[in-house]
């Protein structure tokens, strides 16, 4: 039920913002994240931004994951 | 699917596996307190890939699931009133209660709409103003600030016909119950991503001392789950009791201080009552008396029959860690997701539904 999803903020007119979720445009609510720009990821939960995904730690977290693969796949 | 699908790539899971084999030595019971975590572990079947050092137990963290009969046995006499058309988010639809369901009482001809989002239902109420609107506020910290958006909006708006049945409730009490009651021995959390995602870390770094139990804020893909679990086998075999956020890209240690600000201006806590666990102290959300004429608790006076609970069912149980639905004598019998006698078959992320759809070679 805590189910949310990131997904694209469009364009942001007052406290809404458009955005496309499994490929239907749809208008969600901003008005939990007043810091929301255009170009950032909203994750979503039934049909407010909850929260701002942060782009440069979802990286990090990836190459973390890289290094431990690669690490694993030497010692094999 | 930006942002998520890379959180699948197997030769990512591969590395984080072999990460945890190698470091797990002793044997540990991790709770996965979310029923989204519940979900992603036995959809990618996390639960056989682990080592046999670690044992995954689910926790009650299905808001649908731990609604008591009681409250829900209200929600259904709502309906039933005359003028009202009660809006809910769909898992709450087809959850029995004492002696007949939402879905039920509809099929009856009371008014009941699913919708999405508190947004469209704000929108049934200004587009029926002769009638009186009510959602069943049903959920954790994650829905409580969309809920309590809902009321400022209304307030704003000057909706006069829209009221709210707060069932809200909060997760690290529950937690603490389950820790109090000493039924099962847990050497770890996972702690719940999006309620973390507006409370924060700290509520839980609380709980981590006071039990001196490890706790780590996971995602919801395969990844994120495979992470939490390495963290808190790191932290088991060192001996420690620290809350760590995995999901780093969703939470910060502080929550979402604007959220926390909406639900504070619009609920105050009280007690609830969860199923399986019983009544605990300040785990629920109430609306404050500044917004009481939304209040749907206090606009309707429904006094619903005692409560009875469905025979047989081991719901409560299950919901607290203690049996799992394989110990059910309904499970897959009586009791299937067509035909569900109890919530934790009939909500997606139940304990019963998740084992019902994946857990086919956990075997009994």
């Amino acid at each position: 039920m805590c189910l949310a999803i990131p997904v694209l903020i469009k364009s942001i007119e007052d406290s809404e913002a458009e955005v496309e979720i499994g490929g239907i445009a749809r208008r969600i609510s901003l008005e939990l994240t007043p810091e929301a720009r255009v170009g950032d990821y909203a994750i979503v939960h039934t049909g407010y931004a909850i929260n701002i995904l942060d782009q440069e730690e979802a990286r990090e977290t990836l190459r973390l994951f890289e290094e431990i693969a690669a690490a694993a796949k030497e010692e094999s | 699917m930006k942002f998520i699908t890379e959180f699948r790539r197997p030769e990512l899971a591969r590395g984080l596996l072999s990460q945890i084999q190698s470091q797990s030595r002793t044997k540990a019971r991790f709770m996965e307190f979310c029923g989204g975590h519940t979900v992603t572990i036995f959809r990618y079947g996390i639960r056989q890939a682990l080592p046999r050092t670690l044992e995954m137990v689910s926790g009650p963290g299905c808001p649908v699931c731990v609604t008591a009969s009681a409250d829900l046995d209200k929600a259904i006499a709502l309906s039933r009133v005359p003028g009202v058309i009660i809006t809910t988010f769909g898992d709450m639809l087809r959850v029995p209660g004492s002696r007949s369901s939402l879905e039920k009482a509809k099929a009856e001809g009371a008014d009941v709409r699913m919708v999405y989002s508190t947004i469209d239902a704000l929108r049934i109420a200004s587009d029926n103003p002769d009638r009186s609107v009510v959602f069943l506020g049903i959920g954790f910290e994650t829905t409580a600030p969309t809920v309590a958006a809902s009321v400022l909006r209304a307030r704003e708006r000057g909706i006069k016909n829209y009221y709210v049945l707060s069932l809200h409730k909060l997760c690290p009490p529950a937690i603490r119950a389950i820790l109090d009651s000493g039924e099962v021995r847990l050497d770890g959390l996972i702690c719940p991503g999006h309620v973390s995602t507006v409370i924060g870390a700290h509520p839980w770094e609380s709980v981590a001392h006071d039990y001196h139990i490890p706790g780590v804020i996971s995602g919801f893909e395969p990844l994120d789950i495979l992470q939490a679990v390495s963290m808190l086998v790191a932290q088991v075999e060192r001996g420690e009791a620290r809350v760590e956020i995995a999901y780093r890209r969703g939470v910060r240690p502080e929550g979402n201080p604007e959220a926390l600000r909406v639900m504070e201006r619009v609920f105050e806590t009280g007690p609830a009552r969860w199923r399986g666990l019983g009544e605990i102290a300040e785990s629920g959300l109430k609306i404050r008396g500044e917004y009481q004429e939304f209040d749907a608790e206090r606009a309707f006076n429904i006094v619903p029959e005692p409560a009875r609970e469905p025979e047989g069912c081991l719901c409560g149980e299950i919901l607290r860690g203690v049996k799992m639905p394989l110990d059910c004598s309904l499970f897959g019998k009586a009791c299937t997701p067509e035909h569900p006698v109890g919530p934790c078959m009939v909500s997606s992320e139940g304990s019963c539904a998740a084992y019902y759809l994946y857990g086919g070679s956990l075997g009994g």
